[in-house]
């Protein structure tokens, strides 16, 4: 166990091990949904709301079922299980009693399945052997600063959308060269809190 | 079959390639470029997995119910993930270190997933397998690609081999996140501009 305070974790999720800008996970719904600034700011929310959860859920049972059985290695399949279980029910739930949440969150649910950002997540937590509040602080930052990423690039993408771009450029390769500058700037935050 | 094969691998490494082209499975293509070793057995390790569990998946096509065939393939695919993962465990452990998370994150991959639901659920076993491993072949040349002027230019090296003398400067940039970023807004760009395809854009993956 690392002596790290969870609020460092959480800091350090959010800005100097930005998911996106330094760890590249979860790009895929990064470059297809951050065309408005609203639909992104819906699926970060849902993602940051899932990342929490499942953080938890995987670190109970990677650290009071898995390692007492001596299963580690399977720990992939369990975690995608469990992820994919703990989304199926949040839509059924979400669906039953608050429609309104539901029409906001409901189309990116089954996406999450699928976002690297979030097996990601648990698999680092075990990499670096976080405890319970150090998981549920870097769960809850990752989610954040994945959010922050996404509503940042939607807001550039909007205001660029009719600047014309030479050719071939337009879509994901000006997406890429918009990320690279943020995580150009976002370099300037190392230093300021250190993890690992 | 031969013309049948020729044409799925032309395809899947040149005219369709999953990472330039269909802008999928980016995450490990961005992280693991800064050396050309850890390029290269990423890239195997995804052939080694995209070619089985498109074979797997095809195998058990008939008998699949349509509305799980999601979790099935999830768990095709984390079988042989395990596999790459206790293999590289036992016998490259450096490696292993060095790749961390990105070798578990091989699941979430959406090439593998894009070809089992695109290719493999309609295709007998042996065109998947093909299909497989020339869409992973394609994703390895260009993380080759990539990491090649990451690692020239970073470290003044290919393969740990010093090629640029020691009086080259690094370009620290390259070697740190954002120049991946710019390595593969590149590589898109040259290959849009220059490899036009006939098929309208697809705006990005869903998975």
């Amino acid at each position: 166990m690392i002596d790290i305070h969870p609020m460092v974790i959480f800091f350090a999720a959010i800005f100097t091990n930005n998911m996106i800008l330094s760890n590249f996970l979860g790009m895929c719904s990064f470059i297809a949904v951050s065309n408005e600034i609203k639909t992104s700011l819906s699926l970060g929310q849902a993602v940051t709301f899932v990342l929490t959860f499942t953080t938890l859920l995987n670190y109970v049972v990677y650290h009071y079922i898995m390692v007492p059985l001596g299963l580690e290695y399977l720990r992939y399949i369990v975690f995608i299980i469990v992820i994919a279980a703990f989304v199926q029910l949040v839509e059924m739930i979400i669906d039953r009693y608050f429609q309104t949440l539901y029409y906001a969150l409901g189309i990116f649910l089954p996406l999450i399945t699928v976002n690297c950002a979030i097996l990601g997540v648990s698999l680092f937590m075990v990499i670096r052997d976080y405890s319970l509040m150090q998981s549920l602080a870097f769960g809850v930052g990752s989610g954040l600063g994945w959010t922050l990423a996404i509503v940042m690039l939607a807001g550039i993408r909007q205001r660029i959308k009719k600047n014309p771009l030479p050719r071939g450029l337009e879509g994901p390769g000006i997406t890429l060269i918009i990320t690279g500058l943020m995580a150009l700037a976002f370099v300037g935050f190392s230093g300021m809190v250190t993890i690992q | 079959m031969a013309a049948k094969t020729k044409k799925i691998f032309t395809l899947g490494v040149w005219k369709d390639n999953p990472v330039y082209r269909q802008i999928l499975g980016i995450c490990s293509a961005l992280a693991v470029t800064n050396l050309m070793l850890n390029s290269l057995v990423m890239g195997v390790g995804l052939i080694f997995v995209t070619s089985l569990s498109s074979f797997t998946v095809s195998l058990l096509r008939n008998h699949t119910p349509k509305h799980i065939r999601m979790m099935v393939q999830t768990l095709i695919i984390s079988g042989y993930v395990i596999i790459v993962d206790i293999f590289l465990k036992a016998y490259l452990p450096s490696m292993s270190e060095a790749l961390g998370p990105y070798v578990g994150l091989i699941i979430t991959n959406c090439i593998i997933m894009g070809r089992a639901e695109a290719f493999a659920q309609f295709n007998t076993p042996i065109p998947s397998f093909f299909d497989g491993m020339a869409n992973g072949i394609g994703y390895a040349l260009v993380l080759l690609f990539i990491a090649f002027f990451r690692e020239l230019l970073g470290f003044g090296s290919l393969f740990g081999f010093n090629i640029l003398g020691p009086n080259w400067v690094s370009w620290t940039l390259m070697i740190m996140p954002p120049g991946a970023f710019f390595m593969l807004a590149i590589v898109i760009w040259i290959t849009k501009r220059y490899l036009p395809g006939d098929e309208e854009k697809k705006g990005g993956a869903t998975a």
